[in-house]
């Protein structure tokens, strides 16, 4: 009878058990980012989960204190590290840990494992294997979230999917392409200094300096010529130094970088109201032109750069930076022509607009090269 | 997009709704004695039994009775607390054997029965086969196997089952058995009046038996229309002891089906740790107009929301009934349903592909619906009158 008892009891709890469980099961949560051979990681385990496993409730009256949770810390880096292991090209990738937070997810408090680790060298195809909790709780589960280069994938480990190998740079090429080419363009849209550069040496580009004084230029297609040997010019240049510093063969202190631009830009708004280069704008838009292809590259230093497709970022950020030049000039082109002969052109807007723009990057050329804050 | 490609690129949106909402900052606790999270207390006997078991057994992990009674154990936890982490700790006592086609017959039945929790149904009735080929009077094996049938609707397959239990089981266990299937299959008053006669004349001194068959009562007596009989089953349960998740649900629906909302969201307001009470909590508190209802639907979505980063689908039942009536989404709902359809048919998945079929007009779910109410004959009141408005409305 009495295995008859125990049967009961299994029935009413099969039953019972039937509906949709009242909790979810246990699952970890963890971020790699990967950067050439640089791997930066987050990984969320539940407190309830560590305490299962390497007991964390140091009194055991089922009140968790943050003090608890930290006094073993050494013991969860260890229980957690040993239990995730990342290879590049059949190097080991060894982790460490840098930090340990607290956060709250719907179903409980976890602890927040920052995480960092290197690899021998770039990382094609990253290795990872995940044996967290599997041995306690074979229903727990890892969920990953791989981030390079700007795109990310996940995966999901399970004890029968422990072992994964997960292509870093694999991902399409021209989606890579064309995110690199939209940094571009808006690095273009928010970089006053390079379209400020642009248009104080465009402003002229309808007009020529003749007896001197300004005068309207006659035809369309020579202003045109003009706005496009001087773009032309800034293009070449800033194309040669960005893929020269991207690659690093050339580099400038990036202090020296932005207060040359900003001088860059005083000088030619300064040429608009005394003609210093007339004539010669595009020969100034090429010198100039080169430092201003150090400050595009540091910015895309800054967005990093998978190594693996590294000239396809590059033109693509190039394309982009184009592609916004090419735009502020259909717009300023038709207009600055149509408005050439006007007072308002002349006195307005190439003489007090070029002041302004003067004004604007000397402030800057003092901020950037005595590092003190003037503008807002 | 390739189909996986989609799914991938949901997963990541799925990954950053996550993280941006549900997830408060990463942070240290500015107050080292702040209470972070509460776990089970050592001080609790089952706990202790439990924690003591598990280190006999690292000892002596191939101790096959030991190792089915600790899974034994955590399963009866899992149910009393809801916490699925239980199942796996069971399912990690039975390591050595869990992978094995032919294993000891009490792990057979063990792994069906956490099988069928993550809803591999075939797989647990594959195991139960093998149990009762091996052994035609085991009691256990019969009973889970009448369960799974049931739930997936062989409704024949399982009366077959249960007419194993005679003369193997106590009288109350075969007619709680037999009445769970007929009262669903054509025989609904029978079986309540069976079950009645069978409290009465043959008690069993198990207060788990007896919230159990009391609760089974209170949902038949709820389906033929009987508010009162329903309510006085209900109340018998509640009285046996502390009532569990499946009983406090049930009475919850019956609360909410019967305009008295704030009663529900009495009865559950400190239970919201469990997602199925969590999901009638915030039903309650929307029924009553409380202001907090839309920031308890929110967390009850992220809980769906994990749920579905992990791939999880056992929860389509109650997402479907969350995407009707709180989201107010009858598409997502009936596409829900109809999922969860194929796999589960008890008369709350019938009840909740009827609404949202109601609601979305879809004619696929409305035929499922007409179909099941035909073959297997189920009455339900409410069902009933669903069908009669999806009727008029095809």
């Amino acid at each position: 009878m009495k295995r008859i008892a125990t049967a009961l009891l299994y029935l009413a709890a099969l039953l019972l058990a039937m509906p949709a469980w009242a909790h979810k099961p246990s699952d970890s949560y963890l971020t790699l980012d990967v950067e050439g051979r640089r791997i930066d990681g987050q990984w969320d385990i539940a407190l309830r989960d560590l305490d299962m496993a390497i007991g964390l409730d140091g009194d055991g009256n089922g009140e968790l204190t943050w003090n608890e949770v930290r006094g073993r810390q050494d013991a969860i880096a260890a229980y957690a590290l040993a239990r995730l292991k990342l290879a590049s090209a059949g190097q080991a990738c060894p982790l460490r840990l840098t930090d340990m937070l607290l956060d709250e997810h719907s179903d409980g408090a976890y602890a927040v494992l920052r995480l960092h680790g290197a690899c021998g060298a770039d990382v094609a195809r990253l290795d990872v294997d995940y044996g967290l909790l599997f041995d306690i709780d074979p229903q727990h589960k890892g969920l990953l979230q791989l981030r390079h280069g700007g795109q990310a994938s996940t995966a999901i480990f399970a004890p029968d999917s422990a072992h994964q190998t997960l292509g870093v740079s694999g991902a399409s090429s021209w989606r890579q392409f064309g995110d690199y080419a939209r940094h571009g363009i808006w690095h273009i849209w928010i970089g006053f200094d390079h379209i400020l550069f642009l248009l104080s040496l465009l402003l002229p580009a309808v007009l020529v300096y003749r007896d001197r004084k300004w005068q309207g230029r006659t035809t369309f297609r020579a202003a045109a010529f003009d706005v496009l040997k001087i773009v032309t010019a800034f293009t070449l240049a800033h194309s040669i130094t960005l893929t020269l510093a991207t690659l690093g063969v050339v580099a400038l202190p990036s202090r020296l970088v932005e207060s040359a631009i900003a001088a860059s830009v005083v000088l030619a708004a300064l040429n608009n109201l005394w003609p210093l280069f007339h004539g010669r704008r595009a020969l100034v838009a090429f010198a100039f032109g080169l430092i201003h292809g150090f400050g595009f590259a540091s910015v895309l230093r800054d967005l990093g750069l998978p190594k693996a497709s590294l000239l396809l970022s590059l033109v693509g950020f190039n394309v982009g930076v184009e592609v916004g030049q090419i735009a502020i000039v259909a717009v300023f082109l038709p207009l600055a022509f149509l408005m050439r002969n006007s007072i308002l052109y002349r006195k307005g807007i190439l003489g007090a607009g070029s002041c302004l723009i003067a004004l604007v990057a000397l402030a800057w050329l003092a901020e950037r090269s005595l590092d003190m804050k003037l503008l807002a | 997009m390739t189909r996986g490609a989609s799914a991938a690129l949901r997963l990541v949106c799925l990954w950053y709704l996550w993280c941006g909402s549900a997830a408060a900052a990463p942070h240290i606790p500015a107050d080292g004695n702040q209470v972070v999270e509460h776990l089970p207390s050592r001080a609790d006997p089952v706990q202790r039994e439990l924690l003591r078991l598990r280190g006999v057994l690292s000892r002596r992990p191939g101790d096959l009775g030991l190792a089915s009674a600790l899974a034994q154990r955590y399963i009866e936890q899992a149910r009393a607390d809801g916490d699925p982490r239980y199942l796996g700790y069971a399912q990690a006592a039975l390591a050595p054997w869990w992978s094995q086609a032919q294993p000891p017959e009490q792990v057979l039945v063990l792994r069906a029965t956490l099988r069928q929790s993550t809803h591999q149904f075939p797989a647990a009735l594959a195991d139960l086969d093998q149990a009762v080929q091996r052994d035609s009077g085991n009691v256990q094996a019969w009973l889970t196997r009448a369960t799974v049938q049931m739930v997936t609707g062989q409704l024949a397959a399982a009366r077959a089952s249960c007419m194993r239990l005679y003369s193997r089981a106590p009288l109350l266990v075969v007619q709680t058995c037999l009445s769970s299937v007929g009262s669903i299959s054509g025989q609904a008053a029978d079986s309540y009046r069976q079950l009645q006669e069978a409290q009465k004349r043959h008690p069993l001194d198990d207060p788990g038996v007896q919230v159990w068959v009391a609760t089974l009562l209170g949902e038949m007596a709820e389906r033929a229309g009987d508010a009162a009989g329903a309510e006085a089953h209900f109340r018998e349960a509640l009285a046996a002891g502390e009532p569990d998740s499946y009983l406090l649900g049930a009475w919850a629906d019956f609360l909410l089906d019967h305009g008295r909302a704030p009663e529900a969201a009495r009865l559950l307001k400190d239970k919201t740790r469990n997602d199925a009470l969590l999901l009638r909590y915030a039903l309650a508190l929307q029924a009553s107009g409380a202001p907090d209802a839309g920031r308890q639907a929110e967390i009850l979505r992220a809980r769906f929301d994990a749920a579905m980063l992990r791939g999880d689908t056992v929860h389509r039942r109650e997402q479907a009934r969350f995407e009707l009536a709180l989201r107010k989404d009858p598409a997502a709902a009936v596409r829900l349903a109809k999922a969860n359809w194929m796999v589960q048919k008890e008369p709350a998945d019938l009840r909740i592909l009827a609404d949202s079929a109601l609601a979305s007009g879809d004619a696929q779910a409305a035929q499922m619906v007409r179909d099941w109410l035909r073959s297997s004959r189920i009455e339900d009141r409410r069902v009933a009158a669903s069908a009669a408005r999806l009727g008029a409305a095809a």
